[in-house]
Protein backbone atom coordinates (compact mmCIF):
# COMPACT_ATOMS: atom_id res chain seq x y z
CA UNK A 1 0.00 0.00 0.00
CA UNK A 2 2.75 2.39 1.03
CA UNK A 3 4.85 1.36 -1.94
CA UNK A 4 1.92 1.93 -4.23
CA UNK A 5 1.28 5.39 -2.76
CA UNK A 6 4.90 6.24 -3.31
CA UNK A 7 4.88 4.97 -6.84
CA UNK A 8 1.77 6.87 -7.95
CA UNK A 9 3.03 10.49 -7.88
CA UNK A 10 5.97 10.16 -10.34
CA UNK A 11 3.84 8.94 -13.29
CA UNK A 12 1.48 11.86 -12.67
CA UNK A 13 4.39 14.24 -13.03
CA UNK A 14 5.67 12.51 -16.12
CA UNK A 15 2.20 12.54 -17.65
CA UNK A 16 1.74 16.26 -17.08
CA UNK A 17 4.70 17.25 -19.23
CA UNK A 18 4.11 15.25 -22.42
CA UNK A 19 0.42 16.12 -22.23
CA UNK A 20 1.21 19.77 -22.73
CA UNK A 21 3.45 19.04 -25.68
CA UNK A 22 0.98 16.67 -27.30
CA UNK A 23 -1.75 19.27 -26.76
CA UNK A 24 0.03 21.72 -29.03
CA UNK A 25 1.31 19.10 -31.45
CA UNK A 26 -2.01 17.69 -32.72
CA UNK A 27 -3.13 21.29 -33.18
CA UNK A 28 -0.14 22.20 -35.33
CA UNK A 29 0.23 18.86 -37.02
CA UNK A 30 -2.95 18.85 -39.13
CA UNK A 31 -2.22 22.42 -40.26
CA UNK A 32 1.27 21.41 -41.27
CA UNK A 33 -0.07 18.32 -42.98
CA UNK A 34 -2.60 20.48 -44.80
CA UNK A 35 0.13 22.82 -45.97
CA UNK A 36 2.26 19.97 -47.26
CA UNK A 37 -0.59 18.10 -48.99
CA UNK A 38 -2.81 20.93 -50.21
CA UNK A 39 -0.65 24.01 -50.68
CA UNK A 40 2.79 22.78 -51.67
CA UNK A 41 2.01 20.58 -54.72
CA UNK A 42 0.06 23.22 -56.69
CA UNK A 43 2.58 25.86 -55.62
CA UNK A 44 5.45 23.73 -56.94
CA UNK A 45 3.68 23.13 -60.25
CA UNK A 46 2.86 26.83 -60.55
CA UNK A 47 6.49 27.83 -59.92
CA UNK A 48 7.65 25.30 -62.50
CA UNK A 49 5.09 26.61 -64.99
CA UNK A 50 6.13 30.25 -64.44
CA UNK A 51 9.78 29.24 -64.79
CA UNK A 52 9.21 27.48 -68.11
CA UNK A 53 7.08 30.38 -69.29
CA UNK A 54 9.78 32.86 -68.26
CA UNK A 55 12.47 30.93 -70.14
CA UNK A 56 10.34 30.29 -73.23
CA UNK A 57 9.03 33.87 -73.51
CA UNK A 58 12.46 35.41 -72.94
CA UNK A 59 13.76 33.94 -76.21
CA UNK A 60 14.33 36.58 -78.87
CA UNK A 61 11.34 36.85 -81.23
CA UNK A 62 8.85 35.60 -78.63
CA UNK A 63 5.35 36.92 -79.28
CA UNK A 64 4.17 36.67 -75.65
CA UNK A 65 5.70 38.52 -72.69
CA UNK A 66 7.38 36.58 -69.85
CA UNK A 67 5.82 36.80 -66.33
CA UNK A 68 8.30 39.43 -65.17
CA UNK A 69 7.33 41.68 -68.06
CA UNK A 70 3.63 41.07 -67.39
CA UNK A 71 4.13 42.25 -63.85
CA UNK A 72 6.21 45.25 -64.93
CA UNK A 73 3.65 46.39 -67.51
CA UNK A 74 0.42 45.58 -65.68
CA UNK A 75 1.26 45.88 -62.00
CA UNK A 76 -1.27 48.71 -61.68
CA UNK A 77 -4.02 46.27 -62.72
CA UNK A 78 -2.83 43.69 -60.23
CA UNK A 79 -2.20 46.04 -57.32
CA UNK A 80 -5.11 48.44 -57.83
CA UNK A 81 -8.20 46.58 -58.95
CA UNK A 82 -10.47 49.57 -58.13
CA UNK A 83 -9.32 52.71 -59.96
CA UNK A 84 -11.61 54.74 -62.17
CA UNK A 85 -10.26 57.11 -64.82
CA UNK A 86 -13.66 57.60 -66.46
CA UNK A 87 -15.09 55.81 -69.47
CA UNK A 88 -13.94 52.23 -69.88
CA UNK A 89 -10.59 52.94 -68.21
CA UNK A 90 -11.44 51.32 -64.91
CA UNK A 91 -9.76 48.83 -62.59
CA UNK A 92 -10.33 45.12 -63.21
CA UNK A 93 -12.43 44.97 -60.05
CA UNK A 94 -15.07 47.23 -61.65
CA UNK A 95 -15.05 45.19 -64.85
CA UNK A 96 -15.49 42.00 -62.88
CA UNK A 97 -18.35 43.54 -60.88
CA UNK A 98 -20.07 44.66 -64.09
CA UNK A 99 -19.77 41.15 -65.53
CA UNK A 100 -20.87 39.55 -62.28
CA UNK A 101 -23.98 41.72 -62.07
CA UNK A 102 -24.98 40.60 -65.59
CA UNK A 103 -24.31 36.99 -64.62
CA UNK A 104 -26.31 37.42 -61.42
CA UNK A 105 -29.42 38.56 -63.29
CA UNK A 106 -29.11 36.09 -66.16
CA UNK A 107 -28.26 33.20 -63.87
CA UNK A 108 -31.10 33.99 -61.46
CA UNK A 109 -33.54 33.96 -64.37
CA UNK A 110 -32.06 30.68 -65.59
CA UNK A 111 -32.30 29.13 -62.12
CA UNK A 112 -35.96 30.11 -61.67
CA UNK A 113 -37.00 29.09 -65.19
CA UNK A 114 -34.81 25.98 -65.13
CA UNK A 115 -36.14 24.62 -61.84
CA UNK A 116 -39.74 25.43 -62.82
CA UNK A 117 -39.48 23.83 -66.26
CA UNK A 118 -37.45 20.91 -64.89
CA UNK A 119 -40.14 20.25 -62.27
CA UNK A 120 -42.83 20.33 -64.94
CA UNK A 121 -40.96 17.98 -67.25
CA UNK A 122 -39.89 15.69 -64.41
CA UNK A 123 -43.43 15.44 -63.02
CA UNK A 124 -45.39 14.77 -66.15
CA UNK A 125 -44.70 12.18 -68.81
CA UNK A 126 -46.63 14.23 -71.36
CA UNK A 127 -44.62 17.40 -70.82
CA UNK A 128 -41.51 15.27 -70.91
CA UNK A 129 -42.46 13.81 -74.28
CA UNK A 130 -43.31 17.24 -75.64
CA UNK A 131 -40.40 19.28 -74.34
CA UNK A 132 -37.48 16.93 -74.04
CA UNK A 133 -36.59 16.64 -77.77
CA UNK A 134 -36.69 20.44 -78.09
CA UNK A 135 -34.46 20.87 -75.05
CA UNK A 136 -32.03 18.31 -76.35
CA UNK A 137 -31.66 20.20 -79.63
CA UNK A 138 -31.55 23.72 -78.19
CA UNK A 139 -29.02 22.90 -75.49
CA UNK A 140 -26.38 22.13 -78.12
CA UNK A 141 -26.60 25.65 -79.61
CA UNK A 142 -23.40 27.48 -78.62
CA UNK A 143 -23.92 30.55 -76.38
CA UNK A 144 -22.65 33.09 -78.91
CA UNK A 145 -24.97 31.80 -81.61
CA UNK A 146 -27.83 33.19 -79.48
CA UNK A 147 -26.32 36.69 -79.43
CA UNK A 148 -27.36 38.00 -82.87
CA UNK A 149 -30.95 36.80 -82.44
CA UNK A 150 -31.16 38.33 -78.98
CA UNK A 151 -29.66 41.61 -80.22
CA UNK A 152 -32.31 41.59 -82.93
CA UNK A 153 -35.01 40.97 -80.33
CA UNK A 154 -33.88 43.37 -77.58
CA UNK A 155 -32.07 46.02 -79.71
CA UNK A 156 -29.72 46.64 -76.81
CA UNK A 157 -26.49 45.11 -75.56
CA UNK A 158 -27.32 44.80 -71.86
CA UNK A 159 -30.51 42.67 -72.05
CA UNK A 160 -28.97 40.65 -74.88
CA UNK A 161 -25.97 39.69 -72.75
CA UNK A 162 -28.28 38.73 -69.90
CA UNK A 163 -30.41 36.66 -72.25
CA UNK A 164 -27.36 34.83 -73.58
CA UNK A 165 -26.30 33.97 -70.03
CA UNK A 166 -29.76 32.78 -69.10
CA UNK A 167 -30.23 30.66 -72.22
CA UNK A 168 -26.78 29.09 -71.73
CA UNK A 169 -27.21 28.24 -68.08
CA UNK A 170 -30.80 27.06 -68.23
CA UNK A 171 -30.36 23.67 -69.98
CA UNK A 172 -28.30 21.80 -67.42
CA UNK A 173 -30.58 23.16 -64.69
CA UNK A 174 -33.71 21.91 -66.49
CA UNK A 175 -32.25 18.53 -67.32
CA UNK A 176 -30.83 17.86 -63.87
CA UNK A 177 -33.95 19.06 -62.06
CA UNK A 178 -36.11 16.82 -64.22
CA UNK A 179 -33.79 13.87 -63.58
CA UNK A 180 -33.89 14.55 -59.84
CA UNK A 181 -37.66 14.62 -59.78
CA UNK A 182 -38.02 11.50 -61.91
CA UNK A 183 -35.66 9.71 -59.53
CA UNK A 184 -37.62 10.40 -56.35
CA UNK A 185 -38.00 6.90 -54.88
CA UNK A 186 -41.51 5.44 -54.93
CA UNK A 187 -41.17 4.95 -51.16
CA UNK A 188 -41.05 8.70 -50.54
CA UNK A 189 -44.12 9.14 -52.73
CA UNK A 190 -45.87 6.41 -50.74
CA UNK A 191 -44.94 8.10 -47.46
CA UNK A 192 -46.45 11.32 -48.79
CA UNK A 193 -49.61 9.51 -49.85
CA UNK A 194 -50.07 7.73 -46.52
CA UNK A 195 -49.64 11.08 -44.74
CA UNK A 196 -52.00 12.69 -47.26
CA UNK A 197 -49.63 15.59 -47.94
CA UNK A 198 -51.27 18.17 -50.19
CA UNK A 199 -49.51 19.14 -53.44
CA UNK A 200 -47.81 22.16 -51.87
CA UNK A 201 -46.57 20.15 -48.88
CA UNK A 202 -45.41 17.41 -51.23
CA UNK A 203 -43.51 19.96 -53.31
CA UNK A 204 -41.76 21.66 -50.38
CA UNK A 205 -41.26 18.69 -48.04
CA UNK A 206 -40.54 15.80 -50.39
CA UNK A 207 -39.93 16.90 -53.96
CA UNK A 208 -37.51 19.78 -53.49
CA UNK A 209 -35.32 18.17 -50.81
CA UNK A 210 -35.28 14.83 -52.64
CA UNK A 211 -34.29 16.45 -55.92
CA UNK A 212 -31.97 19.04 -54.34
CA UNK A 213 -28.71 17.13 -54.94
CA UNK A 214 -29.58 16.88 -58.65
CA UNK A 215 -30.77 20.49 -58.81
CA UNK A 216 -27.49 21.70 -57.35
CA UNK A 217 -25.51 19.63 -59.83
CA UNK A 218 -27.41 21.48 -62.57
CA UNK A 219 -26.92 24.84 -60.89
CA UNK A 220 -23.21 24.21 -60.60
CA UNK A 221 -22.81 23.30 -64.27
CA UNK A 222 -25.00 26.31 -65.09
CA UNK A 223 -22.86 28.85 -63.24
CA UNK A 224 -19.75 27.58 -65.02
CA UNK A 225 -21.42 27.87 -68.42
CA UNK A 226 -22.79 31.34 -67.73
CA UNK A 227 -19.32 32.57 -66.74
CA UNK A 228 -18.00 31.10 -70.00
CA UNK A 229 -20.76 32.84 -71.94
CA UNK A 230 -20.44 36.28 -70.37
CA UNK A 231 -16.81 36.76 -71.38
CA UNK A 232 -17.58 35.86 -74.97
CA UNK A 233 -20.78 37.93 -75.10
CA UNK A 234 -19.12 41.03 -73.63
CA UNK A 235 -16.38 40.89 -76.25
CA UNK A 236 -19.05 41.53 -78.82
CA UNK A 237 -21.42 43.94 -77.06
CA UNK A 238 -18.78 46.27 -75.52
CA UNK A 239 -19.28 48.65 -72.59
CA UNK A 240 -17.91 47.75 -69.17
CA UNK A 241 -17.11 44.14 -68.37
CA UNK A 242 -14.24 41.72 -68.18
CA UNK A 243 -14.91 40.34 -71.68
CA UNK A 244 -14.84 43.80 -73.18
CA UNK A 245 -11.69 44.62 -71.21
CA UNK A 246 -9.91 41.65 -72.80
CA UNK A 247 -11.07 42.62 -76.28
CA UNK A 248 -10.09 46.25 -75.70
CA UNK A 249 -6.65 45.21 -74.47
CA UNK A 250 -6.19 43.07 -77.57
CA UNK A 251 -7.10 46.01 -79.79
CA UNK A 252 -4.54 48.15 -77.93
CA UNK A 253 -1.94 45.33 -78.12
CA UNK A 254 -1.70 45.22 -74.30
CA UNK A 255 -0.88 41.50 -74.10
CA UNK A 256 0.17 41.75 -70.46
CA UNK A 257 -3.23 43.18 -69.53
CA UNK A 258 -4.93 40.26 -71.27
CA UNK A 259 -2.90 37.77 -69.27
CA UNK A 260 -3.77 39.48 -65.98
CA UNK A 261 -7.45 39.56 -66.97
CA UNK A 262 -7.40 35.85 -67.79
CA UNK A 263 -6.12 35.06 -64.33
CA UNK A 264 -8.89 37.18 -62.83
CA UNK A 265 -11.53 35.42 -64.98
CA UNK A 266 -10.25 32.02 -63.91
CA UNK A 267 -10.17 32.90 -60.22
CA UNK A 268 -13.67 34.40 -60.26
CA UNK A 269 -15.03 31.35 -62.12
CA UNK A 270 -13.42 29.10 -59.53
CA UNK A 271 -14.94 31.07 -56.67
CA UNK A 272 -18.40 31.00 -58.31
CA UNK A 273 -18.22 27.24 -58.76
CA UNK A 274 -17.17 26.69 -55.16
CA UNK A 275 -19.82 29.09 -53.87
CA UNK A 276 -22.60 27.10 -55.56
CA UNK A 277 -21.08 23.82 -54.37
CA UNK A 278 -20.96 25.18 -50.82
CA UNK A 279 -24.55 26.38 -51.06
CA UNK A 280 -25.57 22.93 -52.26
CA UNK A 281 -23.75 21.33 -49.38
CA UNK A 282 -25.51 23.56 -46.86
CA UNK A 283 -28.98 23.32 -48.40
CA UNK A 284 -28.94 19.56 -48.95
CA UNK A 285 -27.32 19.06 -45.54
CA UNK A 286 -24.48 17.06 -46.95
CA UNK A 287 -26.57 14.65 -49.01
CA UNK A 288 -25.33 16.23 -52.26
CA UNK A 289 -22.27 14.59 -53.72
CA UNK A 290 -19.62 17.14 -54.49
CA UNK B 1 -74.04 -9.51 -35.37
CA UNK B 2 -71.37 -6.86 -35.17
CA UNK B 3 -69.40 -6.11 -38.30
CA UNK B 4 -65.72 -7.00 -38.20
CA UNK B 5 -63.16 -4.26 -37.62
CA UNK B 6 -61.30 -4.67 -40.88
CA UNK B 7 -63.09 -6.56 -43.59
CA UNK B 8 -61.88 -7.68 -46.99
CA UNK B 9 -64.67 -9.11 -49.09
CA UNK B 10 -64.12 -10.86 -52.42
CA UNK B 11 -61.13 -8.68 -53.27
CA UNK B 12 -59.73 -9.15 -56.76
CA UNK B 13 -56.74 -7.43 -58.23
CA UNK B 14 -55.45 -7.65 -61.76
CA UNK B 15 -52.89 -5.57 -63.57
CA UNK B 16 -53.33 -4.69 -67.19
CA UNK B 17 -50.61 -3.88 -69.61
CA UNK B 18 -51.92 -3.38 -73.11
CA UNK B 19 -54.03 -6.38 -74.01
CA UNK B 20 -52.42 -8.61 -71.38
CA UNK B 21 -54.35 -8.88 -68.13
CA UNK B 22 -52.58 -10.63 -65.28
CA UNK B 23 -54.66 -11.65 -62.32
CA UNK B 24 -52.70 -11.30 -59.09
CA UNK B 25 -55.24 -11.83 -56.34
CA UNK B 26 -58.58 -13.58 -56.64
CA UNK B 27 -61.45 -13.76 -54.20
CA UNK B 28 -59.65 -12.69 -51.05
CA UNK B 29 -62.06 -12.52 -48.12
CA UNK B 30 -60.74 -11.92 -44.64
CA UNK B 31 -62.07 -10.46 -41.41
CA UNK B 32 -59.68 -9.03 -38.86
CA UNK B 33 -60.77 -8.21 -35.32
CA UNK B 34 -59.59 -5.20 -33.40
CA UNK B 35 -56.30 -5.86 -31.64
CA UNK B 36 -55.59 -8.92 -33.72
CA UNK B 37 -52.11 -9.66 -35.09
CA UNK B 38 -52.39 -11.29 -38.52
CA UNK B 39 -49.50 -12.47 -40.66
CA UNK B 40 -49.60 -12.97 -44.41
CA UNK B 41 -47.24 -15.65 -45.60
CA UNK B 42 -46.64 -17.10 -49.03
CA UNK B 43 -43.94 -17.63 -51.61
CA UNK B 44 -42.40 -14.58 -53.17
CA UNK B 45 -44.35 -13.19 -56.08
CA UNK B 46 -47.68 -14.50 -54.79
CA UNK B 47 -49.10 -11.04 -54.20
CA UNK B 48 -48.63 -10.47 -50.46
CA UNK B 49 -47.28 -6.98 -50.98
CA UNK B 50 -50.06 -6.20 -53.43
CA UNK B 51 -52.63 -7.29 -50.85
CA UNK B 52 -51.02 -5.07 -48.23
CA UNK B 53 -50.97 -2.06 -50.52
CA UNK B 54 -54.63 -2.69 -51.37
CA UNK B 55 -55.43 -2.45 -47.67
CA UNK B 56 -53.22 0.62 -47.40
CA UNK B 57 -55.09 2.11 -50.34
CA UNK B 58 -51.87 2.72 -52.26
CA UNK B 59 -53.15 0.49 -55.07
CA UNK B 60 -56.76 0.60 -56.22
CA UNK B 61 -58.89 -2.57 -56.08
CA UNK B 62 -60.06 -4.22 -59.28
CA UNK B 63 -63.22 -5.45 -57.59
CA UNK B 64 -64.48 -6.32 -54.13
CA UNK B 65 -64.28 -4.10 -51.10
CA UNK B 66 -62.09 -3.26 -48.12
CA UNK B 67 -63.87 -1.72 -45.16
CA UNK B 68 -62.38 -0.42 -41.93
CA UNK B 69 -64.88 0.16 -39.11
CA UNK B 70 -67.63 -0.14 -41.69
CA UNK B 71 -66.18 2.57 -43.93
CA UNK B 72 -64.88 1.85 -47.41
CA UNK B 73 -61.16 2.27 -47.85
CA UNK B 74 -60.54 4.70 -50.67
CA UNK B 75 -56.99 5.81 -51.10
CA UNK B 76 -54.18 5.86 -48.57
CA UNK B 77 -54.44 7.52 -45.19
CA UNK B 78 -52.79 7.75 -41.79
CA UNK B 79 -55.39 5.43 -40.21
CA UNK B 80 -53.60 2.63 -42.07
CA UNK B 81 -49.94 3.45 -41.46
CA UNK B 82 -47.43 1.39 -43.39
CA UNK B 83 -43.94 0.38 -42.28
CA UNK B 84 -42.14 -0.25 -45.54
CA UNK B 85 -39.60 -2.97 -46.07
CA UNK B 86 -36.72 -0.56 -46.56
CA UNK B 87 -37.70 1.89 -43.79
CA UNK B 88 -38.22 4.79 -46.30
CA UNK B 89 -37.14 7.48 -43.89
CA UNK B 90 -36.35 10.79 -45.55
CA UNK B 91 -32.55 11.07 -45.53
CA UNK B 92 -32.42 14.87 -45.29
CA UNK B 93 -34.40 14.91 -42.04
CA UNK B 94 -33.27 13.79 -38.60
CA UNK B 95 -35.02 10.95 -36.82
CA UNK B 96 -37.01 13.51 -34.83
CA UNK B 97 -37.92 15.52 -37.96
CA UNK B 98 -39.00 12.38 -39.80
CA UNK B 99 -41.52 11.60 -37.11
CA UNK B 100 -42.44 15.28 -36.75
CA UNK B 101 -43.42 15.37 -40.43
CA UNK B 102 -45.98 12.64 -39.77
CA UNK B 103 -47.12 13.96 -36.38
CA UNK B 104 -47.53 17.56 -37.58
CA UNK B 105 -49.66 16.39 -40.48
CA UNK B 106 -51.83 13.87 -38.64
CA UNK B 107 -52.24 15.80 -35.38
CA UNK B 108 -52.20 19.33 -36.77
CA UNK B 109 -55.05 20.42 -34.51
CA UNK B 110 -53.09 19.68 -31.35
CA UNK B 111 -50.77 22.12 -29.61
CA UNK B 112 -47.06 22.12 -30.34
CA UNK B 113 -46.25 20.66 -26.92
CA UNK B 114 -48.78 17.85 -27.34
CA UNK B 115 -47.25 16.98 -30.70
CA UNK B 116 -43.74 17.06 -29.26
CA UNK B 117 -44.90 14.65 -26.56
CA UNK B 118 -46.28 12.33 -29.23
CA UNK B 119 -42.96 12.38 -31.10
CA UNK B 120 -40.93 11.58 -28.01
CA UNK B 121 -43.42 8.96 -26.78
CA UNK B 122 -43.24 7.09 -30.04
CA UNK B 123 -39.44 7.26 -30.01
CA UNK B 124 -39.42 5.98 -26.45
CA UNK B 125 -41.60 3.04 -27.47
CA UNK B 126 -38.91 1.80 -29.85
CA UNK B 127 -36.07 2.92 -27.54
CA UNK B 128 -34.70 5.41 -30.04
CA UNK B 129 -35.06 8.68 -28.12
CA UNK B 130 -31.29 8.85 -27.71
CA UNK B 131 -30.80 9.11 -31.47
CA UNK B 132 -33.42 11.76 -32.18
CA UNK B 133 -30.97 14.22 -33.73
CA UNK B 134 -29.24 11.66 -35.94
CA UNK B 135 -29.91 11.37 -39.63
CA UNK B 136 -30.97 8.02 -41.11
CA UNK B 137 -27.55 7.55 -42.72
CA UNK B 138 -25.93 7.72 -39.29
CA UNK B 139 -27.87 4.86 -37.68
CA UNK B 140 -27.94 1.09 -38.31
CA UNK B 141 -30.50 -0.79 -40.39
CA UNK B 142 -32.30 -2.09 -37.31
CA UNK B 143 -32.48 1.41 -35.84
CA UNK B 144 -33.90 2.80 -39.08
CA UNK B 145 -36.59 0.16 -39.05
CA UNK B 146 -37.41 1.02 -35.43
CA UNK B 147 -37.75 4.70 -36.38
CA UNK B 148 -40.00 3.62 -39.27
CA UNK B 149 -42.17 1.75 -36.77
CA UNK B 150 -42.14 4.76 -34.43
CA UNK B 151 -43.28 7.02 -37.28
CA UNK B 152 -46.16 4.65 -38.03
CA UNK B 153 -47.13 4.31 -34.36
CA UNK B 154 -47.08 8.09 -33.88
CA UNK B 155 -50.02 8.32 -36.29
CA UNK B 156 -52.01 6.06 -33.94
CA UNK B 157 -53.27 4.06 -36.91
CA UNK B 158 -56.35 1.88 -36.68
CA UNK B 159 -54.40 -0.78 -38.52
CA UNK B 160 -50.63 -1.04 -38.61
CA UNK B 161 -49.39 -2.54 -41.87
CA UNK B 162 -45.93 -4.07 -41.79
CA UNK B 163 -44.37 -4.99 -45.12
CA UNK B 164 -41.63 -7.48 -44.26
CA UNK B 165 -40.37 -5.10 -41.60
CA UNK B 166 -37.48 -7.29 -40.53
CA UNK B 167 -36.62 -8.79 -43.91
CA UNK B 168 -33.45 -6.79 -44.46
CA UNK B 169 -32.04 -7.32 -40.96
CA UNK B 170 -29.63 -9.88 -39.55
CA UNK B 171 -31.06 -12.70 -37.43
CA UNK B 172 -30.09 -11.27 -34.03
CA UNK B 173 -31.40 -7.77 -34.74
CA UNK B 174 -34.52 -9.33 -36.17
CA UNK B 175 -35.19 -11.34 -33.01
CA UNK B 176 -34.65 -8.24 -30.90
CA UNK B 177 -37.06 -6.19 -32.99
CA UNK B 178 -39.65 -8.98 -33.00
CA UNK B 179 -39.61 -8.90 -29.20
CA UNK B 180 -40.06 -5.13 -29.24
CA UNK B 181 -42.96 -5.33 -31.67
CA UNK B 182 -44.57 -7.97 -29.45
CA UNK B 183 -44.17 -5.70 -26.42
CA UNK B 184 -45.65 -2.75 -28.29
CA UNK B 185 -48.55 -4.87 -29.52
CA UNK B 186 -49.09 -6.06 -25.97
CA UNK B 187 -49.01 -2.52 -24.58
CA UNK B 188 -51.06 -0.68 -27.22
CA UNK B 189 -53.21 -3.56 -28.47
CA UNK B 190 -52.85 -2.42 -32.09
CA UNK B 191 -54.39 -4.23 -34.98
CA UNK B 192 -51.47 -5.41 -37.08
CA UNK B 193 -51.18 -7.01 -40.48
CA UNK B 194 -47.67 -8.18 -41.28
CA UNK B 195 -46.14 -9.70 -44.38
CA UNK B 196 -43.39 -12.18 -43.73
CA UNK B 197 -41.32 -14.91 -45.35
CA UNK B 198 -40.25 -16.29 -42.04
CA UNK B 199 -42.31 -19.16 -40.60
CA UNK B 200 -40.96 -18.75 -37.06
CA UNK B 201 -41.63 -15.04 -37.13
CA UNK B 202 -45.20 -15.64 -38.26
CA UNK B 203 -45.89 -18.21 -35.54
CA UNK B 204 -44.20 -16.23 -32.79
CA UNK B 205 -45.97 -12.94 -33.44
CA UNK B 206 -49.37 -13.78 -34.87
CA UNK B 207 -52.80 -14.62 -33.60
CA UNK B 208 -53.62 -15.93 -37.06
CA UNK B 209 -51.46 -16.85 -40.01
CA UNK B 210 -53.01 -16.31 -43.41
CA UNK B 211 -51.37 -18.50 -46.05
CA UNK B 212 -51.60 -17.44 -49.66
CA UNK B 213 -51.51 -19.89 -52.56
CA UNK B 214 -49.07 -19.40 -55.39
CA UNK B 215 -49.85 -16.84 -58.03
CA UNK B 216 -51.07 -16.02 -60.55
CA UNK B 217 -54.54 -15.41 -59.14
CA UNK B 218 -53.46 -16.16 -55.58
CA UNK B 219 -56.11 -16.76 -52.97
CA UNK B 220 -56.17 -17.61 -49.28
CA UNK B 221 -55.17 -21.27 -49.08
CA UNK B 222 -55.50 -21.74 -45.37
CA UNK B 223 -55.72 -19.81 -42.12
CA UNK B 224 -54.05 -21.15 -39.03
CA UNK B 225 -54.93 -19.75 -35.62
CA UNK B 226 -52.05 -19.70 -33.15
CA UNK B 227 -53.65 -20.19 -29.76
CA UNK B 228 -50.68 -19.34 -27.62
CA UNK B 229 -51.05 -17.12 -24.56
CA UNK B 230 -49.33 -13.74 -24.49
CA UNK B 231 -46.80 -12.56 -23.52
CA UNK B 232 -44.90 -15.11 -25.53
CA UNK B 233 -41.28 -15.95 -24.93
CA UNK B 234 -39.34 -17.39 -27.82
CA UNK B 235 -37.20 -19.74 -25.72
CA UNK B 236 -40.14 -21.34 -23.94
CA UNK B 237 -42.08 -21.73 -27.17
CA UNK B 238 -39.47 -23.80 -28.97
CA UNK B 239 -40.74 -26.98 -27.31
CA UNK B 240 -44.37 -25.94 -26.95
CA UNK B 241 -46.67 -28.41 -28.78
CA UNK B 242 -49.00 -25.65 -29.99
CA UNK B 243 -46.03 -23.76 -31.42
CA UNK B 244 -44.64 -26.86 -33.09
CA UNK B 245 -48.02 -27.73 -34.57
CA UNK B 246 -48.47 -24.24 -35.97
CA UNK B 247 -45.00 -24.26 -37.44
CA UNK B 248 -45.61 -27.65 -39.01
CA UNK B 249 -48.91 -26.54 -40.51
CA UNK B 250 -47.35 -23.51 -42.17
CA UNK B 251 -44.31 -25.42 -43.40
CA UNK B 252 -46.50 -28.18 -44.82
CA UNK B 253 -48.61 -25.63 -46.58
CA UNK B 254 -45.62 -23.85 -48.08
CA UNK B 255 -43.53 -26.86 -49.05
CA UNK B 256 -46.03 -29.66 -49.74
CA UNK B 257 -49.33 -28.22 -50.78
CA UNK B 258 -48.00 -25.10 -52.45
CA UNK B 259 -44.52 -25.78 -53.65
CA UNK B 260 -42.78 -22.78 -55.09
CA UNK B 261 -42.90 -22.96 -58.86
CA UNK B 262 -40.06 -21.10 -60.50
CA UNK B 263 -42.04 -20.14 -63.56
CA UNK B 264 -44.83 -18.61 -61.50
Amino acid sequence: MVAAALVTPPPAKILALPERQSASRPFLKPILENVTTVVIPPLAVLTLFLLIWQIAASQPGSSLPPPTQVYAESSDLILHPFFDNGGADKGLGFHIIASLSRVAIGYALAAIAGIALGTLVGQSVYFMRGFDPIFQVLRTVPPLAWLPISLAAFRDGQPSAIFVIAITAVWPIIINTAAGIRNIPQDYRNVARVLRLNPLEYFTKIMVPAAAPYIFTGLRIGIGLSWLAIVAAEMLIGGVGIGFFIWDAWNSSLISDIIVALVYVGLVGFVLDRAIAFMGHVVTRGTAVN
Amino acid sequence: MQKPYLCLSRVNKSFQRGAIVSEVLKGISLDVEKGEYVSLIGHSGCGKSTLLSLIAGLTPLSSGAVTLEGKHVQGPGPDRAVVFQNHSLLPWLTVHENIKLAVDKVWKKESATARETRIMDSLDLVHMAHAKDKRPAEISGGMKQRVGIARALAMEPKVLLLDEPFGALDALTRAHLQDQVMQIHQALNNTVIMITHDVDEAVLLSDRIVMLTNGPAASIGDIHAVNLPRPRRRLELVSDPVYIRAREAVLKFLYERNKFVEAA
